[in-house]
This record gives structure tokens, C-alpha cells and sequence, in this order.
């Protein structure tokens, strides 16, 4: 039981690749200047030639110059410069109507929140039961005063992809700006802004092997933004603060790593585990779309049963995942992803998340699959529900 | 390994005492619902020479805190008196487990409701109430608002699920807002009706879907 761990939460985070970490370690112990420093002393210069190499490498990444791409804190602190920057940019001049997707991320719903307060509308637009929001409800809720539509990539929970090619159309038909959180797809599904149309990109190392604590936005050349974290005049005079040179060097490496070939082997997981589970353990529901989903995403309601029971068992069993289930957050609510499908709380209680990384297995799903066929099978013992064999699976 | 739970909650999380049903149990009450989060049910066995529990089980839908809070308050429980077994608080389950965070009380609370709801219910089907207060309106309403909606984690009353309730002559009458054919008919109106039927002055519960 305390042997071996596996761990598929790499949507939370990620273990650090020891290459990653190589190429940061000069920049805490030889180069440890900072680039503002650079008219100073050599550290400076070198911190500022570092920098501007990892900038160039991120931008091109996302097929942006390398003007556009700022560093951050992470994916939270992205989409706040964006959406509250933004916001303060144009709700004097332009309009004060936003609009974002139920199911964000907290880092985009909770500014759409804050920025209600102050104020603003927003609309909150719904997503069907796999979570895709509706072209035609998004066209129909841009009006003369909207300045901002903020839809994620691809989700955080469920995988869901969105069509942003599409949505960055509209957008720019209605001439409206167009903010996506990246956060979880970034590098593992291409986005090339040369092709897509899009304004403000979020984007972050912690999902892909890379450092904490550092993260990326792309602005769109000409985008108004107003930075309202005040301090010096780092990252084009829109995020002041000390760089954090070692993290962004981490990050442009951490991005170098990723190829097409590993993103398979992540997809032949998250085939195995659906496929697997959805036919081996009854009563399991398929949260999010089949196809249109991140590769390394896969996640499953298991009825009758609660979902923090499940990972506790799983974690006493060597495995690390996450679930839905309002015991599980802070918050006592259930998520609001599962819900904003149109799932019961029932469905976002007995729900887990599953997500593969570079240092996971096919072996490692063929064990949780039999750890968790176990764990069900004595937890729905246990249960008072789903033991009349006239239970169906609800709904999809 | 790091836990967030004391050694005793995961002792008894993971070989929980007193699991499962009683074929013809004496009393038994389900508290929570799947729309609320989590779900217990309690079984008990009463002897009716000592009023004391000779026997007493539980089902659990739910977390670590609310299957360890289960299986303590049952072993608790057991070979007590109906009026001992009453008064056994949450307190005392949780220091009895060494502990429960504090953010799990609404989770395993639930067990101790479930438990003295289970003796309520043992004292109604033998005529042990000793006020017999007649059932009103407010009555039913009182107990129906235990149901929960589970398309909105919110009890059936104040969700309007429950449209309309009469009562006359003995029959409770409950009228539904919800198709005859949906997925959570059955067991909603499974509830309605263990809710209702032990009112000493009812002889039947009559539950009607209404689109």
C-alpha cells in the first residue's frame, strides 16, 4: 500500500522534468541578475539576453512576435491582467458588457464577478452537455456595448475543446475583443495566432513539466490594456514586478519539450482508461466530449458513490486523482463544470478526473483500472443507492 | 503517506463497522440525499423487553467523514437504550474518531441525524410519541422539507417540486411537479411516502405526478 505512486492530477500540476530544471539552474546561481539591471553590470545584460531569447521562444510558439508575449505569474494572474486590464481600458470608452462561459476557470469567472461588483455585465453563456457553448447564443449576446468575450480553450475539468477559430470570427466580426484561457491546452493542441483570430491568450508552465509560479499572456499588438498592478515598468510597462528569469527560462524550455509523439502516447491513455472503464465498471457516465477533448484528459462519474470515498481509497492505493465532488472542495459546492453540463449533483459527486503526464504509463491505467473496480465495487456495498438492478445509468 | 483525517477516521473509513441493511429492521431513516451531497441510512433493531438497541447498521453515499462517522456512531450505539442512543451528539462521534475537520461537520453530521431519526421512527410505528399532535399542513411541510430535490440540492418544499399537499380523513395527498416516467420519480416518491407514513393519525400516503 505504501509502495509505488502514480500520479494523474497533471492538470493541477505537474512533476518537473529534470531537464527543465538544468536549464534554469545558471539563472539562480551564475546568471541572478535581473534584466532591468541591464544599463548596470554584465548580470544585467545577461538576464536581459535570456530573457529575450525565452520571450522569442514563447511567442513563437503561439505564432506571435516576440513584442506580444508577456510574462506572469501564472495562468491566474494572465487572465487578470487581461480581463481586468482590458476592462479598464475601454468600460469608460467603449462599453461595460463582458462575456465568458459558464464553466471557466475560477481565474476568469471570479474577475467576471469582481468586475459585476464594480458594476459591468456579464453574460454567463451556457454550455450543452458536453460543454460546448453555442455560436449562434455568443453572436446573439454581442452588443454595442461589449468590449471583451473571455472562452477557454479547452476545459480544466471535462477536456472540452472549444471551437476558438470559430468563436475568434465572431469576435472580430463584431468587433469585439477575444481573451482564451490556454491554460490546460497550451502546447498540447496547436493555436497559432497567425491562424486564428484571437487577442489575448493565457497560457502557463505548471501543466506542461515546467516550474510553478510562472506564466505567460499574448497581447495581440494594439490590444488596450491598462495595467493595474502598479510598480516599475517591466514586460512592455503592462505587468510590473521582478522578473522571474530562472521560471521563464524553465517555461521556454519546459514548451521545447513537448512533441507531437508524446501528446500520442497521453491520448492512447486517456483512450484506454474511457474505454476501459466505461465498459468493465457499470453505471460510469463519460463526463465532457469523446473526441473533441484535451489528450490527456479523461473523466468519469461513477454513480452510487462519492467521489472523495474514491480518491482516498485510490490514494491509499499508490493513486493520485481528483474529483468534483463538493466534499472535495473547499467550498462545499459540487463543480460547477459537472453542473454547468447539466449535471445533477449526483453526477459531479461521484465524478473523477483523470489526467495523464509524460511520466505515466499504459501500465499505470491497466492498475488504477483494477484498484478502481475494487474500490467501487465495495464502496456501492456500502452505499444505500445502486443496488436495485432496475438502477439505470442516468442520462447522458 | 499524509492524510488529511486522524488515524481512527481512516481505520474506520476503510473497514467500516455495522455496513448494511436490516431485513426488517425495527426503525429506519435515511438523512441527506444524493442532490444534497452525501446520503445515510440507518437500520435499527430494538429489544423491545429493554428498549435497547440490540442490533443496528448503516449504508453510506458519501465521503471518508461521513462512512467513519457511521460506523463509530453505530458501535457507539449499539447495546444502548433507545433514550441513551437519542442523546449521543456529534461531539462525541468525533472525538470518539480522534477528530474530524471541521469543514467535514456538514458530512458526517448526517449519521447522527440518521441515527436518531432511525429511533423517531421506531418510537412512531409503536405508538411511543407521547404528544400526539395532529398533522397539519405545517406538519407535513416540516417533514417533506428533509426530502431533498435532486435536481437542485435543495429540499423538495422550497424548491416547488412538491406542489400541492391535502390532507383529510386520514390520506395525505402530495402532488408532484415532475413527469410520472423521470429518472428520480420512483425514489422521490419512495421518500415522500417514508416520510409520511408513520404520522400516527395517516393511514395513507398517496404520492401523484403532475406535469
Amino acid at each position: 500500500m505504501f509502495g509505488r505512486r502514480v500520479y494523474l492530477d497533471n492538470a493541477a500540476a505537474t512533476r518537473l522534468d529534470e531537464r527543465v530544471l538544468e536549464a534554469m539552474k545558471p539563472y539562480f546561481f551564475e546568471h541572478y541578475g535581473v534584466a532591468t539591471s541591464e544599463f548596470a553590470y554584465s548580470e544585467g545584460v545577461e538576464a536581459r539576453e535570456a530573457l529575450d531569447k525565452v520571450r522569442n521562444d514563447l511567442s513563437n510558439a503561439l505564432g506571435a512576435n516576440s513584442e506580444e508575449f508577456i510574462f506572469s505569474s501564472g495562468s491566474t494572474e494572465s487572465s487578470n491582467i487581461a480581463i481586468k486590464g482590458v476592462a479598464l481600458a475601454l468600460g469608460k470608452k467603449k462599453g461595460t458588457h463582458i462575456v465568458v462561459s459558464k464553466i471557466e476557470d475560477f481565474a476568469v469567472l471570479h474577475c467576471a464577478r469582481a468586475l459585476e461588483k464594480q458594476g459591468f455585465q456579464i453574460t454567463y453563456l451556457n454550455v450543452d452537455g458536453d460543454g460546448f457553448i453555442d455560436i449562434d447564443q455568443l453572436r446573439d449576446s454581442i452588443t454595442d456595448n461589449t468590449i471583451l468575450v473571455s472562452i477557454q480553450h479547452a476545459n480544466q475539468e471535462i477536456g472540452t475543446i472549444q471551437d476558438i477559430a470559430n468563436i475568434g470570427r465572431v469576435c472580430r466580426e463584431k468587433k469585439v475583443l477575444f481573451h482564451t484561457d490556454a491554460t490546460h491546452s497550451f502546447t498540447r493542441i496547436p493555436l497559432n495566432v497567425r491562424e486564428t483570430p484571437v487577442d489575448l491568450i493565457t497560457v502557463a508552465a505548471h501543466t506542461i513539466h515546467g516550474p510553478k509560479g510562472i506564466g505567460g499572456l499574448y497581447v495581440h499588438k494594439g490590444t488596450p490594456i491598462v495595467k493595474w498592478m502598479d510598480g516599475g515598468f517591466q514586460e512592455f510597462d503592462l505587468r510590473a514586478g521582478l522578473e522571474n528569469i530562472p521560471g521563464a527560462v524553465g517555461f521556454a524550455k519546459a514548451v521545447e519539450l513537448v512533441n507531437s509523439e508524446e501528446t500520442r502516447i497521453l491520448q492512447a491513455m486517456r483512450d484506454h482508461i474511457i474505454a476501459r472503464v466505461l465498459s468493465e465498471i457499470p453505471h460510469t457516465t463519460l463526463n465532457g466530449d469523446r473526441w473533441k477533448r484535451l489528450p490527456h484528459n479523461a473523466n468519469i462519474t461513477f454513480h452510487f458513490v462519492e467521489g472523495e470515498s474514491i480518491t482516498l481509497h485510490l490514494d491509499m492505493h499508490g493513486f493520485a486523482v481528483s474529483t468534483g465532488s463538493a466534499c472535495f472542495s473547499r467550498s462545499l459546492e459540487s463543480s460547477h463544470v459537472i453542473m454547468g453540463i447539466g449535471g445533477n449533483h449526483e453526477r459531479a459527486h461521484g465524478s473523477i478526473r483523470f489526467t495523464f503526464g509524460r511520466y505515466n504509463t499504459i501500465e499505470d491505467v491497466d492498475d488504477i483500472v483494477v484498484t478502481l473496480t475494487e474500490i467501487v465495487k465495495d464502496l456501492r456495498e456500502i452505499s444505500p443507492l445502486g443496488k436495485e438492478p432496475d438502477k439505470k445509468e442516468s442520462e447522458r | 503517506m499524509k492524510f488529511p483525517y486522524s488515524e481512527k477516521v481512516l481505520e474506520h473509513f476503510r473497514h467500516p463497522h455495522n455496513v448494511g441493511k436490516i431485513e426488517n429492521a425495527d426503525g429506519k431513516a435515511t438523512e441527506g440525499s444524493p442532490a444534497c451531497g452525501d446520503m445515510v441510512s440507518v437500520y435499527i433493531k430494538v429489544d423491545p423487553e429493554t428498549m435497547t438497541i440490540s442490533d443496528v447498521k448503516f449504508e453510506s453515499y458519501g465521503c471518508a467523514s461521513n462512512i467513519a462517522t457511521g460506523s463509530i456512531i453505530t458501535e457507539i450505539a449499539k447495546g444502548k437504550t433507545l433514550d441513551e442512543a437519542k442523546k449521543i451528539t456529534w461531539k462525541e462521534a468525533s472525538e470518539a474518531l480522534g477528530g474530524l475537520p471541521k469543514i467535514k461537520a456538514h458530512c458526517s453530521v448526517l449519521a447522527v441525524e440518521g441515527l436518531r431519526s432511525a429511533i423517531q421512527n421506531y418510537e412512531e410505528r409503536h405508538g411511543l410519541i407521547k404528544e400526539k399532535e395532529p398533522t397539519t399542513l405545517a406538519v407535513v411541510r416540516r417533514r417533506l422539507k428533509k426530502v431533498m430535490n435532486p435536481l437542485a440540492g435543495l429540499d423538495v418544499v422550497r424548491t416547488n417540486l412538491v406542489r400541492d399537499i391535502q390532507i383529510g380523513d386520514g390520506v395525505i395527498r402530495v402532488e408532484v411537479d415532475l413527469p410520472a416516467n423521470h429518472q428520480f420519480a420512483s425514489a422521490i416518491k419512495e421518500e415522500l411516502t417514508e416520510k409520511l407514513e408513520t404520522l400516527w393519525d395517516i393511514r395513507e400516503v398517496i404520492v401523484e405526478f403532475v406535469e
